[in-house]
């Protein structure tokens, strides 16, 4: 029964979407499908994190292969962390998108194609082999090619030839990194390729084809100079979708960095440097954008690239304090960011805009729901003692402890950019006084709503603002968490161990 | 062999990249597939180029007895144009509606969504 539990939450999501095809015009049926699909979901990844969290790392051989030679599926604690939050994550958007995204829209497999996203992202959190991880790259990009272009309004075409034209060549410079991987090492396996890549003499090759890593998955994950394409395509779409890829998506890149970068090429200076001043670029210049955007969801879109600059930085200054406040960040990072673009989904169904000049009114009109908003709004700025303030700490104590004094004060001015931003946003959506907006014909208002409708786009946020404000408060668990997620990565014969075995270890050394 | 193969992998790389930095949606595409077809031949140069020893152990022998050709790079080229093949066709039917839409080639004209921020 446990033996392939690592399997199960890549079953269940692949079983939900085929499901999901047979009715496909059946939408009321796809709506409680998916939802009662998302709350199984989540019973099983906390199974698995519980499993995982008691038993240590469990791995699954695809055909017996014994590793190196088969694909093997790796659960460590930060995989089976990172499946327990898109499973929350995706709970929140299946409930939210069954309200918010119009029914022409359903219509054409909307529920289906979300579900094999979610199967793309565990698959590529749960993969141990580096070409399978390509393949569930594809998937995910694939499925979300289709959710953000579903629709096919004016913005949102252009808004996808960028989206796609970025992801493809992201694609295609992973493929060409792994070609030059498998002709310097002959293996795909990663475990195996940390002992293979850790005994090649020429280091030159190997910093070169980390670069090309490190691009492929810098495109993915919108770090400084290789994010145009993120707040350019971010608010075309359904803020639904928005949701899932604001929260998900970009952390696929970042968890593919962690993984390669704690795994297969560690201890690099060069690379190390490199991947500290991007850390300090994205800050800066995601801080600096969402400062000047008008449109909530562009502000939005900037701040997620802004928070990457956090993640990289701690994987940029390598110790086991930095890497603990890296994870913490993104366990909080994945909540808020679902819950800030439902946010902009419910103000624009309430103002029909998302122009932060044209809204306002908010906290006269729906004093309650303008609370709700504020935790993941203050959340993301980290006012203790909300979630966003404890892995600020953590990052801040590894940049003073590795004497990179510049580290911090991008850190610190970063925090103060996006208090600014959020102050600005909360002034202006919900303080302002109320602006006279022409009526939209044929968009159906807030407050026109089905009661059960209203009910599916609050619920996922108080949902997820409580996940939130328990990370705030019980960071004393998430804490633990992260640490544990850090001494593993930071020791990664641990992961060699799991996966290969101990015999196989010293024949290596022999 | 592999100094031809190097050469035209470079050229289709270099060709691909042109295309796409190209401003035409059309040249897009076939810069996107010249590129998919440059990064499949690189992963067939780097497992090696082997001429006329398939991977079959003799039957009088439990190891292979000389160098063979390693059959893991043919699987990967394999996964990796049937990706690209779906990612290019999704690509064309984008592009063409794309096109039908914003009723323009050029990838300067798409500039609508920058306008209402």
């Amino acid at each position: 029964m446990t033996q392939q539990l690592v399997l199960y939450p890549l079953l269940l999501q692949m079983f939900l979407s085929i499901v999901l095809m047979f009715c496909w015009r059946k939408i009321s049926w796809q709506r409680v499908i998916s939802i009662v699909g998302s709350i199984i979901n989540v019973g099983v990844s906390i199974w698995l994190f519980s499993y995982i969290w008691e038993n240590g790392t469990q791995i699954v051989l695809a055909g017996n292969w014994k590793p190196p030679f088969g694909i093997i599926f790796v659960a460590d604690t930060l995989s089976a962390t990172l499946v327990l939050l898109t499973a929350i994550s995706g709970l929140a958007v299946s409930s939210f998108s069954s309200a918010s995204v119009v029914a022409a829209r359903l219509k054409f497999g909307y529920f289906p194609i979300f579900h094999f996203l979610l199967l793309g992202l565990n698959g590529a959190f749960l993969t141990g082999d580096i070409f399978n991880l390509y393949v569930w790259f594809e998937i995910i990009i694939i499925s979300s090619f289709v959710l953000i272009t579903l629709g096919g309004e004016k913005a949102q075409l252009e808004g996808s030839v960028k989206y796609f034209t970025l992801n493809i060549l992201a694609s295609m410079i992973f493929l060409t990194a792994i070609a030059v991987l498998y002709g310097l090492t002959g293996s795909l396996n990663m475990a195996d390729l940390a002992l293979k890549v850790a005994a090649i003499e020429n280091r030159g090759l190997v910093s070169i084809t980390a670069i090309l890593f490190l691009v492929a998955f810098g495109i993915k994950a919108a770090v400084f100079p290789l994010y145009f394409w993120l707040p350019d395509s971010y608010h075309t779409p359904p803020s639904a979708v928005a949701a899932i890829f604001g929260g998900l998506l970009t952390k696929v890149g970042v968890y593919a960095l962690i993984r390669v970068f704690t795994l297969i090429f560690v201890g690099d200076q060069f690379i190390e440097n490199i991947i500290l001043i991007m850390a300090v670029l994205t800050l800066f210049s995601g801080g600096l954008g969402a400062l000047v955007q008008n449109n909530l969801r562009k502000v939005f879109s900037y701040l997620i690239i802004c928070h990457i600059g956090y993640m990289i930085a701690g994987l940029g200054l390598f110790t086991e304090v930095a890497i603990a406040g890296t994870i913490f960040y993104l366990i909080h990072d994945i909540i808020v960011k679902t819950n800030l673009f439902m946010v902009s989904g419910l103000i624009f169904r309430m103002r029909g805009t998302n122009s932060i000049r044209n809204l306002g009114g908010l906290y006269a009109d729906y004093p309650k729901l303008s609370l709700l908003i504020a935790i993941p709004l203050f959340s993301l700025v980290g006012i203790p003692p909300l979630s966003g303030f404890w892995p600020k700490i953590s990052l801040i104590i590894a940049g003073f402890q590795a004497e990179r004094w510049w580290v911090v004060g991008a850190i610190i001015f970063a925090s103060l950019i996006t208090l600014i931003v959020i102050a600005k946003v909360w002034a202006n959506v919900v303080w302002k006084e109320k602006k006279e907006l022409p009526v939209r014909l044929n968009f159906r208002y807030f407050d026109k709503l089905k009661t059960i409708r209203k009910a599916q786009m609050i619920a996922p946020m108080i949902f997820l603002s409580l996940v939130s404000l328990y990370i705030g408060f019980g960071a004393e668990h998430i804490q633990q968490v992260s640490s544990r997620v850090a001494g593993e990565l930071m020791d990664n014969q641990q992961y060699i161990e799991a996966v290969l075995g101990k015999e196989q270890i010293i024949d290596h050394e022999e | 062999m592999e100094v031809i193969l190097a050469i035209l992998i470079g050229v289709l790389y270099a060709a691909g990249i042109y295309m796409i930095l190209r401003r035409s949606l059309v040249k897009l595409i076939l810069g996107i597939i010249i590129l998919g077809n440059g990064a499949n031949l690189l992963i067939f140069l780097l497992g090696r180029v082997v001429k006329g020893s398939p991977p079959i152990i003799p039957a009088d022998s439990d190891v292979f007895q000389s160098v063979y050709a390693d059959p893991v790079p043919q699987a990967l080229i394999l996964t990796a144009i049937v990706i690209s093949f779906g990612l290019q066709s999704f690509a064309i039917i984008l592009v063409k509606r794309a096109y039908k839409v914003v009723k323009t080639d050029d990838l300067d004209e798409m500039n609508a969504i920058d306008k209402d921020s």
